[in-house]
């Protein structure tokens, strides 16, 4: 009798080129996806050493962090020097390595990954790798997906392998359902809550449960995105038939016989009958509540009816760390969080920039208009679930609220292009970072789901979305 | 890559906890095409205050720490973002060595790609060098990779663990690219194999 294997040994295992006898592996990667920002160096080290891209027919690229997300933004002058030229080394390095790419001028551009999926370069069973730790969103389909440095991404390139150890397997189940009013963002924020950021690390995540079943793909990719918050490189989803009937007919997808050799493997991807887990996390679906954050990490999570804790509540370097996010954050211990006035709501990232969650915040939105003075902007995570935004009557519903309506990228995620925060101001935010200083020098960022984005857009301080429903 | 033998240096306290990798270097500056020069940026908005001068609190800018080869830090050091600039900025500035009791994946990884070596140590003698390296210019702290072991100024020592291979490219200044080619008959046949049982992918 064979051993019982986890989703992660599996795909693992089907992907082991060489393993050196003190277990590190060359892992082989099917999908390598490049943005701008980390790949510049490594194309600049392929060029110096004389090597070339091993399999450019499985790398994609496409530029998303720089990129401005304003209507005008294919005049040159959008953009600083430093980024016009980053995007511009992108263009000629993927011109030059014949390797897959979609332009600032292509409808198909946005977040890498947001695109990925969308044109159907990521399947199950695949391994996928990125020079952002963002990659996790892949795991929704059932790949092994993970973040990588710049050193690694020319391994990547050159190689088309990674130098890895085993991680240890660790399970996050999510029991029966969810109440209304709660989704895919704070079932990961919930988990990150409970984890800590660093309760993941060295470990992959399998999400299970009956919560996460009843996910669409998008809300799988947004739990899965979230995984690196919580420390884990990837988490990983089963695919069962919401992933084959999401992934069928995509532009890059299986087809005719392929498809019926490749869905015949996919249904052996699910985490065998015993098979162990080195840690094993439940929550109940029913006892998670929308939630926000108030500090400047992503476990700073609480429910929507809290107040802002004590720093002395917490234990060992998080006081002093709780007392430094509440002076940055400019909150007091105590204070509800329903008190918290906003400046700024930003609705996008490759955490919430799909369109079940345009859908989500549009629902909020319909008929209503944002409070007075408050500048908010609603920015697809691509072009094309920007058109079908505007397709369904969504984009008329957010102009009509008084948002922005923008074209794709990372945006206001982390503010690499013009779309910042200035000092103090304060912002409810769907992305996935509240670091200091993360959406701009001094900016102050609260991290939660579109339809509670939304919700706060229309009262001006963050509030409880089931008030709203 | 510099390899990675010895060093005694001064150690720069940093106890904060989930120091992220926007601290170490902020976004601003990851708009190069160079690993090079991020030194004068590593920690910017920590460092420098709105019109650019130097925050004398700031443990980088005091004058015992100016020089600091070694990072004394909280828990779950370099999480977040995945960029390199984080230890290219550190290596520039002209760390060598960080020492905390956990550290993010990634950032751990692409430490070692750039001739910098991470050391996680239990909490209690994290606590124990945190407390020598508040000293200042004084008190040095050496770090024996080979031996595996982290000596206080005064004599204290403390073994650490390192995995095997990436001690060897440290210790070596080798370049993982290099290696991984040497393997190039392994990569082809799984590629053949792979292709064979996965034509989709």
């Amino acid at each position: 009798m064979t051993a019982s294997k986890t989703l992660y040994d599996k795909i693992w295992d089907a992907h082991v080129a060489h393993e050196a006898d003190d277990g590190t592996c060359l892992l082989y990667i099917d999908r390598h996806l490049v943005h701008e920002v980390t790949s510049p160096q490594a194309f600049e080290g392929l060029r110096m050493t004389g090597r070339t891209v091993r399999a450019p027919e499985k790398t994609i690229a496409v530029p998303d962090h720089n990129v401005p997300t304003t209507l005008d933004r294919a005049d040159p002058a959008t953009m600083t020097e430093d980024s016009r030229i980053q995007v511009a080394a992108l263009d000629k390095n993927a011109k030059d390595f014949g390797i897959h790419y979609y332009p600032v001028s292509d409808v198909r551009q946005g977040i890498v990954h947001i695109v990925g999926p969308e044109q159907g370069w990521t399947l199950p069973g695949m391994t996928v790798v990125c020079g952002d730790s963002h990659t996790a969103t892949h795991g929704a389909f059932g790949a092994l997906a993970h973040g990588i440095g710049t050193s690694e991404v020319e391994h990547v390139l050159a190689t088309q392998t990674l130098i890895q150890k085993k991680s240890k397997n660790m399970k996050v189940e999510i029991t029966g359902k969810l109440r209304p009013g709660v989704t895919a963002k704070d079932i990961t924020l919930a988990v990150i809550g409970v984890t800590g950021t660093a309760g993941g690390t060295g470990y992959v995540i399998e999400y299970c449960g009956e919560a996460i079943r009843d996910l669409s793909m998008e809300g799988r990719m947004t739990v899965c995105n979230m995984a690196i918050e919580g420390g884990a490189r990837a988490g990983l989803i089963a695919p069962d038939q919401k992933t084959y009937d999401y992934v069928k007919g995509r532009p890059h997808a299986p087809k005719g016989a392929d498809w019926d050799k490749a869905l015949e493997w996919w249904q052996t991807l699910y985490t065998d009958e015993g098979a162990h887990f080195d840690k094993v996390i439940t929550l109940k679906g029913e006892d998670i509540a929308p939630v926000v954050t108030w500090g400047t990490s992503p476990e700073d999570v609480l429910p929507i009816t809290a107040a802002v804790p004590a720093p002395e509540s917490f234990k060992g370097g998080k006081v002093e760390a709780a007392a430094r996010s509440i002076e940055y954050m400019g909150l007091k211990a105590g204070q509800k969080l329903t008190d918290i006035q906003i400046d700024t709501v930003f609705i996008g990232s490759c955490t919430n920039g799909r369109i079940e969650d345009l859908r989500a915040a549009a629902a909020i939105l319909k008929g209503k208009k944002i409070k007075d003075g408050l500048r908010a902007m609603v920015v697809p995570g691509s072009g094309l679930v920007r058109a079908q935004a505007e397709e369904e009557g969504l984009a008329q519903i957010f102009i009509d609220a008084g948002f922005e309506w923008r074209l794709a990228g990372c945006s206001m995620c982390l503010a690499m292009n013009p779309d910042q925060l200035a000092p103090g101001e304060r912002c409810a935010a769907t992305s996935n970072r509240n670091f200091e200083g993360r959406q701009g020098r001094g900016g102050r960022t609260h991290l939660m789901s579109p339809a509670m984005a939304a919700a706060a857009a229309i009262t001006g301080h963050l509030t409880d979305v089931r008030e709203m429903m | 890559m510099d390899k990675f033998t010895t060093i005694t240096g001064i150690a720069a306290p940093m106890p904060l906890v989930n120091i992220d990798t926007d601290m170490i270097i902020p976004k601003q500056f990851l708009k190069t095409i160079k690993r090079s020069g991020l030194g004068v940026n590593l920690f910017d908005e920590m460092r420098y205050d709105d019109n650019g001068n130097e925050i004398a609190d700031f443990v980088l800018n005091k004058p015992a720490y100016r020089e600091a080869q070694i990072l004394v830090a909280g828990d779950n050091f370099g999480c977040g973002s995945s960029r390199e600039h984080a230890p290219w900025a550190l290596l520039d500035f002209g760390i060598r060595c960080v020492i905390a009791p956990s550290f993010a994946d990634i950032f751990f990884n692409n430490c070692f790609k750039n001739g910098i070596l991470p050391i996680a140590l239990p909490q209690e003698q994290v606590d124990i060098l945190m407390k020598d390296a508040e000293k200042g210019e004084n008190a040095r702290i050496t770090v024996d990779l080979e031996a595996q072991t982290v000596t206080t100024s005064d004599g204290q020592s403390f073994g650490f663990d390192v995995d095997a291979f990436k001690k060897h490219c440290l210790l070596n200044g080798l370049d993982d690219i290099g290696l991984t080619m040497e393997k190039a008959a392994a990569i082809d046949s799984f590629e053949a194999k792979a292709a064979a049982d996965r034509p989709w992918v």
